[in-house]
């Protein structure tokens, strides 16, 4: 049972802001994965919370009781590392056993409590073996089942799968997952892979350059980026974002192409003072292909991804990208079964309900007016 | 990044204690602060200690005969050049009127002037200058044979398959298992016997043999850890595997050279037991000369110490200059990003 | 005209056999990709190719002419590295240079120039020419590094995991920088990866090596659509292949430890070739949750990715991962009804993981 809260928590090495103040709360049970490029700051905000290293400003709550000043040792949390350390020269059993026996607990209770985890994990038939002869996935299983045996309020993982390959990360993560639900304890989940904070994240907390851009369930995140960063890092690819101007319920996209407006959104666009540059923002499942598509491109190049095909489209009509930031490809995903020859002309219509716009100055989104 | 090295401490002691107090510098407590600054000033007193006898012998070097055999010691002094005249000339002790009559001349320079002082004149410049120099030479060939010969073998051993490759590399460091003295009586015999005895090329080629062993171990290290796909790269961009390692791998060990070459020479340098054992005249070096011919009649130890002296400095000159490479060299393998 | 023949290579080192029999070819202007996991002997074959490695037996050939005798710089091929091919010492511009100067070339400073100035434009790396390559980010370093493959207009390319040590969003945009150069140029390319997704995106035909061996060579959508053994069907698409064990008498199929019957009657194979025993291949996007679904389930874990949502759907005791578009409406606990594509299973031997060919 944990309910964590942070208010204007922020770090400063030296003259280096490594997490400016934010604020979050999570709640008791939820699985929060903190998200963001390297040096944003993510592993900072965890050492934080777990007290490994002390607050520049603001304050950390646990349970409504002020830890700020408290230790690491008096918090009741488990951290769990990137590269999980095993005894080699212990069994599986006595790994797992090792945290509880060094509390002094009793025998019988060792045990049930040994037993637990490892029927959890499903790792029975692995406790005589010792760690050098598993596999990398089974060690990761038996780290974990040591730090679970301890039964802690929260969890704060930090990249605990960064090493594994990503076939075991696929398994791994589905299983972490399967495990938060069965237990339910509180959990922060450091990550810089987008999947991985999607797929696990109850909410996800976006950071990056110190800063928190955007808090958020992943559907949020994802079809409501609240800027231009979020809309990029999340997705693979991310968010295509053309510039362009708002003239008259038609944005002119740069490249040449001239989009009308989905009609929801022309109330809020011209509203917006006098200006007129906008960034339309879609993601690639948001584009039809079709012969009549009020956007055209020329096809850059073209991929298959298992079950479509991903088409990357230079809206500037040539096939060189124009270099320094000014590439206009964005990526569509199209059906598989059609072949799109490099160089060939094509145009595609947008999914009205999955366009957003974004201010290309404050780089934020533009909020829809919901009138009456 | 200083979070990741921190972490790995952690992991060490295993996720189950995972959770312990860390020591980082920003969350020290006044007390913890207290013991950090004791523990700095007892280092600096460690380190005056272990370095009271380099500053003895720096102030002896300065000292008049009488100041420098004083008892008890005088740490307050009159600063002189005595040693220095003592180390680089042969002198005369002058009757009473040659003094007088040499006191007129108005072409003396200042060492002679400074001799004339004590009552004597300079007859000329002592073995101390030739000595000194046969030290250079002999130091700093054998340092240039060794680096050299030493980088084409560690090369070779890191970059090809030679059969036998670790028993080859296990000889090599064999040769500097025993003791030198050991082995000194038998080349002393082998050296007479083939007229290497007090010549310039039989102390070159020692030292070279002797620091060949060394380089070719520091030096591979170097060259291990340097990725063989740059060499590759080069190889299969048309370039030779001489012109790829002239290209290539020589820039890129630079530091490993300077590392190794300040090796060599320190040790050529000082070398002390084959100097004394297989030169006399010709091809002596310094450091068996500085103290055993200084002395006319009891030992002058201002003399003795102003050789010291002089003959440290080239060292700590060379080494402070390399000194980031030597760190680096010291800890070479150990470092990896 | 660029071609290269491998015919039975085999090498060992010790006692370890990196390399079985393998024999492929790569056709003129194609964009091969070597597929495999860790240790597959993906590196070998490349360093064979170029000439780094000897191999024990077998031959290769470009252009049909044996190179086997030929040392690496007279095979005029370009290999780029993983990492570290750039050489610390020297800024991108002499980086780019550097094969251009090599001895054998003999080719004019004002040439170099040109051709340096060429490329570093096409891979837009003209700002960075007098850049020590020590200040470089990944991205940019291995720009270069493709530029100092292409300067030279060699026979082929050979490229060992060019992307994998890079952040998702940089190997995504070189990815098709990639793809589009070589189709563009219609060089002949040997591009090794363990990513499935790269292999796929990239390819014009995919071999796939493990433990050595060549399990299948074909273009990605065979590859993908019909993959030779449970291997290949596990090693490409993301998430994996539903694989379970299945039984059939006739008429019906069944997944074990599970309720799921379908019957044979409607599959594309035909039932008098199956075993009784067999492994079944689903691909997640052939489970479709759809209320008029035979079969039902329950959810046991939703992944919301974004563009899609991976359910695990609970059968028995068996989990069968689907993909749906966008984010599903569906949470853990409700039970679900979903159809299998039918005309999409895969077949699959029990003991050799060997399809069942249609
Ligand atoms: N002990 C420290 N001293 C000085 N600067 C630090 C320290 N720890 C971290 N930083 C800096 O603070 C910033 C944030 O670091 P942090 O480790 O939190 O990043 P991160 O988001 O976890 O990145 P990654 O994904 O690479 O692990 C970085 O710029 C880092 O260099
Ligand atoms: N120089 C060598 N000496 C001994 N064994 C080697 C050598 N090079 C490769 N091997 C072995 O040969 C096998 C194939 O290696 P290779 O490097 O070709 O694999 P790979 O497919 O490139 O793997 P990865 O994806 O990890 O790069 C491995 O088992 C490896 O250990
Ligand atoms: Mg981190
Ligand atoms: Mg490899």
């Amino acid at each position: 049972m944990a309910e964590i809260e942070l208010r204007q928590v922020a770090k400063k090495f030296g003259d280096l802001w490594a997490v400016k103040p934010m604020d979050l709360t999570i709640y008791d049970g939820e699985f929060v994965a903190l998200l963001g490029p390297s040096g944003c700051g993510k592993t900072t905000t965890l050492r934080m919370i777990s007290g490994l290293e002390a607050v520049t400003e603001g304050r950390i709550f646990i349970n409504g009781k002020d830890v700020t000043w408290l230790s690491a040792s008096q918090r009741d949390i488990a951290f769990v590392f990137q590269f999980f350390a095993l005894y080699p020269q212990m069994t599986v059993r006595q790994n797992i056993a090792f945290p509880l026996e060094s509390q002094g607990m009793k025998r019988a209770e060792i045990n049930q409590r040994v037993a637990e985890v490892v029927k959890l994990l499903e790792i029975g038939h692995l406790l005589q073996r010792k760690p050098p002869a598993l596999s990398g996935g089974d060690k990761q299983r038996v780290a974990l089942a040591r730090s679970l045996v301890r039964k802690p309020a929260c969890f704060l993982m930090d990249e605990p799968l960064g090493a594994l390959d990503a076939e075991f990360r696929e398994v791994m993560r589905a299983e972490i997952k399967r495990l938060h639900l069965a237990q339910h304890a509180t959990t922060v989940y450091v990550t810089h892979d987008q999947v991985e904070a999607m797929a696990m994240g109850d909410r996800i907390v976006v950071m990056s350059a110190a800063e928190v851009q955007q808090i958020g369930t992943p559907a949020q995140v994802y079809h409501d980026p609240a800027n231009l960063f979020v809309a990029n890092f999340i997705g693979s690819p991310g968010m295509n974002l053309v510039p362009g101007k708002y003239v008259g319920d038609e944005v002119h996209l740069r490249g040449g192409s001239v989009y009308p407006t989905p009609p929801a959104w022309r109330p809020t666009l011209a509203a917006r003072w006098q200006r007129d540059d906008v960034i339309v923002g879609f993601r690639p499942e948001a584009a039809q292909v079709s012969e009549t598509g009020a956007i055209r491109g020329m096809v850059y190049a073209s991929d298959l991804h298992g079950s479509y095909t991903m088409l990357h489209v230079s809206l500037n009509g040539e096939l060189r990208p124009n270099g320094n930031g000014e590439d206009t490809i964005v990526h569509i995903r199209a059906r598989r079964d059609v072949h799109y020859v490099i160089g060939s002309l094509v145009r595609f219509d947008l999914n009205p309900e999955m366009v957003r716009f974004f201010d290309p100055e404050s780089e934020k989104a533009i909020a829809k007016e919901v009138r009456g | 990044m200083a979070s990741t090295r921190v972490e790995h401490a952690f992991s060490r002691v295993g996720p189950g204690f995972a959770v312990v107090e860390s020591v980082r510098v920003d969350q020290i407590t006044p007390r913890a602060r207290l013991g950090i600054t004791a523990r700095l000033i007892l280092s600096i007193i460690i380190a005056f200690v272990m370095l009271i006898p380099v500053l003895w012998m720096a102030m002896t070097a300065f000292k008049a005969r009488p100041d420098a055999t004083a008892s008890p010691p005088k740490v307050i002094f009159v600063p002189s050049l005595d040693g220095f005249i003592g180390l680089f000339t042969n002198r005369t002790q002058l009757s009473a009127a040659a003094l007088a009559e040499q006191q007129q001349r108005t072409d003396l320079n200042f060492w002679e002037r400074q001799t004339l002082a004590r009552g004597m004149r300079i007859l000329g410049p002592s073995k101390f200058v030739s000595q000194l120099s046969n030290s250079l030479i002999i130091a700093i060939s054998s340092t240039i044979l060794a680096v050299t010969l030493g980088l084409l073998s560690a090369y070779a051993f890191s970059r090809y398959d030679i059969p036998g490759k670790r028993d080859w590399l296990f000889f090599i460091l064999s040769t500097r298992m025993l003791p030198a003295v050991v082995v000194t009586i038998p080349i002393f015999l082998m050296y007479r016997a083939v007229g290497l005895y007090d010549t310039h090329v039989g102390m070159i080629l020692l030292y070279t043999v002797f620091n060949l062993s060394f380089s070719v171990w520091l030096l591979k290290g170097f060259i291990d850890e340097i990725p063989i796909e740059y060499e590759e790269a080069a190889l299969v961009d048309g370039y030779s595997r001489l012109q790829a390692f002239r290209k290539i791998v020589l820039p890129q060990c630079v530091t490993g050279i300077a590392a190794t070459a300040v090796f060599c020479l320190i040790f050529a340098w000082n070398e002390y037991a084959f100097a004394l054992m297989l030169t006399s005249e010709k091809a002596r070096t310094a450091p068996p000369a500085i103290p055993a011919n200084l002395g006319i009649g009891g030992i002058e130890w201002h003399v003795i110490a102003a050789g010291s002296m002089l003959f440290l400095i080239p060292v700590v000159i060379v080494t402070f200059a390399l000194r980031q490479y030597l760190l680096r060299g010291v800890t070479f393998g150990a470092i990896r990003q | 005209m660029s071609q290269i023949t491998l015919q039975n290579i085999t090498k060992r080192f010790g006692t370890v056999t990196a390399l079985n029999n393998v024999s492929f070819e790569v056709k003129h202007a194609e964009f091969f990709v070597l597929l495999g996991p860790t240790g597959a002997g993906k590196t070998t074959t490349l360093r064979i190719i170029a000439g780094l490695t000897k191999q024990d037996a077998g031959s290769v050939a470009f252009d049909g002419q044996p190179v086997d005798t030929l040392p690496p710089a007279d095979r005029d091929v370009a290999f780029v590295f993983q990492q570290y091919s750039l050489y610390p010492t020297m800024t991108v511009y002499e980086n780019l240079a550097f094969p251009l100067r090599a001895p054998l070339r003999r080719m004019k400073e004002e040439e170099i120039r040109k051709r340096v100035t060429e490329t570093a434009e096409v891979l837009r790396i003209s700002h960075l020419l007098q850049r020590k390559t020590a200040r470089l980010s990944g991205g940019e370093m291995q720009r270069v590094s493709i530029g100092r493959a292409i300067v030279r207009n060699p026979r082929v390319y050979l490229m060992d995991e060019p992307l994998s040590n890079l952040d998702a969003k940089l190997r995504e945009a070189l990815r098709v920088e990639l793809s589009h150069l070589q189709r563009t140029q219609g060089s002949t390319t040997l591009f090794v990866t363990h990513d499935q997704i790269e292999a796929l995106t990239m390819a014009d035909r995919i071999g796939v090596l493990n433990h050595g061996c060549i399990v299948q060579v074909g273009t990605p959508e065979d590859i993908y659509d019909r993959p030779a053994t449970t291997f290949v069907a596990q090693l490409v698409g993301s998430p994996k292949i539903n694989l379970l064990n299945a039984a059939t008498d006739g008429g019906v199929i069944t997944i074990m430890d599970s309720d799921v019957h379908l019957p044979a009657c409607e599959l594309c194979t035909d039932p008098a070739n199956l075993p009784c025993e067999f492994i079944l291949g689903i691909r997640p996007e052939d489970v479709r949750p759809d209320p008029a679904g035979l079969f039902a389930g329950e959810i046991a874990l939703t992944e919301p990715l974004g563009v899609e949502t991976l359910l695990h759907i609970r059968i028995g005791r068996q989990t069968l991962v689907s993909t749906v578009p966008g984010i599903s409406p569906l949470s853990r606990g409700e039970s679900v009804r979903f159809g299998i594509v039918r005309e999409r299973l895969h077949f699959f031997d029990r003991t050799t993981g060997v399809r069942f060919s249609e």
